[in-house]
């Protein structure tokens, strides 16, 4: 099963992937590792307990300059990056005239300039984009010359202060120029697994290096998407183009918490970004659906297009991740269903080959979230 | 005297006279990753061969386990309830699926020995 398809990207990494006996998949273009010889249930807990290290470099990173690049950046997002302070970080969305959600991102105030972090799937779309609407008012690069390495658990801070202390000065979402191992290097504390972690950013040719070095540490093992995939479903984080797309609202995908409050009805700078009237209008009235978590009561992993149904067993939604959650011990899932039905706890099936499972619709995150917080 | 036989779906079955015990091969344990769930068929289900026969899932995709011959369920592991990675540690023996009765004995002419199926997976790359 391994895709030699010579269409694919190669990340900076490749050749250490498979040194490394990394199982390759396609996956947005780029020939990826889904897994390491130790499996994902392996490396899930891994990351949970000690610290992973993952290649997440054919994610998108953009660069922003100029002294009107946050107010040109609020121009595509329901998010204050004008108030945005130095080296810290926020999530935001970039949304469609109709209110739908076309990436999400990370956007961090490098001092200087905007970083931005986009999905590899969306990454060239979302530079068309950013250029169609901003060329004119900033500068927008982006560093196809840069690796992105995570490294995510609980050991990850110590791991990473050996060899830079600087970073011990980090919390959950913020950022800093570092030199790692003769790098430069800019790192933010954040990541997707729901753990304490970093990314770092770092210059393609010396990536490898960084890999390796990190990998050398006691506590650190390589991580593949696989894991990746199941850490972050536990830990409640959307996945684009499943748990939302163009389609999807933020208020839908509950991610209202994401729409900052200078951005809305009431804030200092309401609107002013595509879809504005239909997402604040959303977020005064309520939405139809919700992305809600969902707990499979049996033991039946239940999975992205399942359809989900109410008591009455009238169709109410369905499933848009799901699968084995190996910290949880059982199934994990999320889904969008009819809001009358969002409530924690409220009973719904899950249709699987044809036999309604039974679920509750349960609140996330399914593990605790273990930020650094300082 | 029992006899082992392989489909090209990856599922072995120890022939016993007129019953066959089935499970998944080592070949297909390791491309499918870390077991987590086995969906078992009920005891006196009726198969057909090629037919649906049971689900196992991995952490990352479920797929469908078929019948190699025609038959009637006899036994199904329940051990593989509490503990699916069985079918990753021991595939040929203790994480076996279900044991059936062979209705048509000539159905198994069709099926690959151990040779047959260790060139077979070679060929597979």
């Amino acid at each position: 099963m391994t895709d030699t398809d010579s269409t694919l990207k190669q990340t900076p990494l490749h050749a250490l992937h498979l040194e490394l006996g990394g199982k390759m998949v396609p996956f947005a273009g780029y020939d990826m590792p889904v897994q390491y010889p130790a499996g994902i249930l392996k490396e899930h807990t891994h990351t949970r307990e000690r610290a992973g290290l993952f290649d997440v470099s054919h994610m998108g990173q953009v660069r922003l300059a100029g002294a009107d690049a946050a107010a040109a950046l609020e121009s595509l997002v329901p998010v204050d990056v004008i108030g945005l302070g130095a080296n810290k970080q926020r999530y935001a969305l970039f949304t469609s005239d109709s209110g739908g959600i076309l990436d999400d991102l990370m956007i961090t105030n490098a001092g200087d300039h905007l970083f931005v972090v986009v999905n590899a799937a969306c990454k060239e779309q979302d530079v068309a984009h950013l250029r169609r609407h901003l060329a004119d008012r900033c500068e927008i690069t982006e560093l196809s010359d840069r690796a992105l390495l995570a490294l995510q658990g609980p050991a990850a801070g110590t791991v990473l202060a050996r060899l830079a202390p600087a970073v011990s000065e980090l919390v959950f979402m913020t950022a800093a120029a570092v030199e790692i191992e003769g790098a430069d290097c800019f790192v933010t504390r954040s990541g997707y697994t729901g753990e304490d972690g970093f990314e770092i950013s770092v210059p393609a040719a010396q990536a490898e290096a960084l890999a390796r070095r990190l990998l050398a540490e006691d506590e650190v093992e390589p991580i593949g998407l696989g894991a990746r995939d199941s850490l972050r479903l536990e830990a409640g984080l959307c996945l684009y183009g499943h748990d939302m797309d163009a389609e999807t609202t933020p208020v839908e995908a509950s991610l209202a918490w994401a729409l900052s409050k200078a951005r809305r009805s009431d804030g200092a700078r309401p609107g002013g970004y595509p879809g504005a009237d239909i997402i604040l209008r959303q977020l005064a009235d309520g939405v139809a659906r919700r992305r809600v978590g969902i707990r499979p009561q049996g033991r039946a992993p239940v999975r992205e297009g399942c359809e989900l149904s109410g008591p009455d067993g009238a169709v109410i939604g369905t499933i848009t991740s799901g699968g084995f959650g190996p910290t949880v011990g059982g199934p994990v899932a999320m889904g969008y269903v009819a809001t009358a039905l969002a409530k924690p706890e409220t009973e719904i099936n899950a249709i699987v080959r044809g036999k309604a499972m039974p679920c509750q619709v349960a609140k996330m995150p399914f593990v605790q979230q273990r930020y650094y917080r300082g | 005297m029992s006899e082992l036989k392989f489909t090209e779906d990856h599922e072995w079955m120890l022939i016993d006279g007129s019953s066959a015990t089935v499970g998944i091969t080592d070949y297909a344990q390791e491309q499918l990753g870390d077991v987590v769930f086995v969906e078992l068929p009920e005891v006196g289900k009726t198969l057909t061969k090629g037919g649906d026969a049971a689900v196992v899932e991995s952490v990352k995709a479920a797929s469908e386990i078929y019948a190699p011959v025609a038959g009637e369920v006899t036994e199904a592991n329940d051990a593989l309830a509490d503990n699916p990675g069985t079918v990753n540690s021991d595939p040929m023996g203790a994480g076996w699926f279900f044991k059936m009765s062979i209705a048509d004995a000539a159905e198994l002419d069709g099926l690959m020995d151990e040779a047959a199926y260790k060139t077979f997976v070679e060929g597979l790359g």
